[in-house]
């Protein structure tokens, strides 16, 4: 059962906190979420992404956003992480386990999940 | 689409395309009649677009000309006996409804699904919009204001995953 005082509490857990953020956002995950995506499964996907940035203490450094139909309806599920000075990474046929992989090794890590991507996918 | 929240996701993104910075999602059922209206306060349509827009060949997508939002919305309501209306104004009340209704005992009538995993998803993709969601069941009434929530949290921004655990589970486990 939840309150608005429990609102109050994560506001008062969260003033401090908000104020010294400076959220670099250096990584960029972004998930198609137009029909296509929608359809596909992208729903559970951006959920699971959310929830491991957000686990693994990401936030600072990794913003999780929506996008709209990116063009390749057949590969979605799709999330594409953006990081400067980097190529793009477009990781297709997403699952909330492979979100989670993806977060742990490449958000995290910063090793591509080669399988996972559209270059792979094109090449089986 | 496989639940109606899947679908209800979908339509409320094309108000938040349109700009709109109040998004009321209402779900009410009675008498074994679901309906479900998407109201926003967004540009709103022509009235071309609006005579033409459950055409998948009507779309406001770049990436080709085909969408299939509303025409899939009309095809659950209409194979589950219900209906599906638009309507549009670009005036001073400017803003878009999209009305449809189910007969819940249709055996074609698909299920309203994750409607909470909709919401937040809906609020993590556009914290800076006001949503307010009012599913009004048998079971009694469950609501989420935005807004009021805003209030309560100040700066704190409504994507802040903490708050969108808290909107998950009160949209799943209301308060009495």
């Amino acid at each position: 059962m939840k309150t608005l005082a429990e609102l109050q509490a994560i506001r008062d857990r969260m003033k401090d906190s908000v104020t010294m953020r400076s959220g670099t956002g250096e990584i960029r995950a972004v998930v198609g979420m137009a029909t296509c995506g929608i359809a596909a499964g992208a729903r559970p996907v951006l959920a699971a992404l959310v929830e491991e940035v957000n686990r693994l203490g990401l936030t600072d450094k990794v913003t999780v956003t929506q996008t709209g139909c990116i063009g390749i309806c057949r590969y979605e599920p799709i999330v594409e992480v953006y990081q400067a000075d980097k190529e793009k990474v477009t990781y297709v046929k997403m699952t909330p386990e492979k979100a989670r992989r993806i977060a742990e090794e490449h958000l995290q890590g910063g090793k591509v999940v080669e399988e996972y991507t559209i270059g792979a996918a094109e090449n089986a | 689409m496989k639940e109606l929240s899947l679908n209800i996701l979908d339509i409320a993104k094309n108000s938040v395309k349109a700009k709109a910075t109040r998004i009321e999602i209402r779900i009410d059922e009675t008498d074994g009649r679901r309906t479900l209206t998407i109201r926003d306060n967004g540009c709103g349509m022509p009235p071309e677009m609006v005579a033409t827009v459950t055409d998948p060949f009507t779309t406001s997508r770049t990436t080709r000309p085909v969408g299939m939002g509303l025409p899939l919305l009309k095809l659950a309501a209409e194979q589950a006996g219900g209906t599906l209306t638009v309507t549009s104004s670009q005036g001073e009340d400017h803003g878009t409804v999209v009305t449809a209704s189910f007969d819940m005992n249709n055996i074609d009538c698909v299920p309203l699904g994750d409607y909470a995993g909709s919401m937040v998803t809906l609020i993590q993709g556009s914290p800076e919009i006001d949503f307010s969601f009012h599913y009004h069941r048998q079971e009694g009434d469950i609501t989420l204001d935005t807004a009021q929530m805003r209030e309560i949290l100040g700066d704190v921004p409504l994507d802040t995953p903490d708050v969108l655990v808290w909107v998950y589970e009160s949209l799943t486990e209301p308060a009495e």
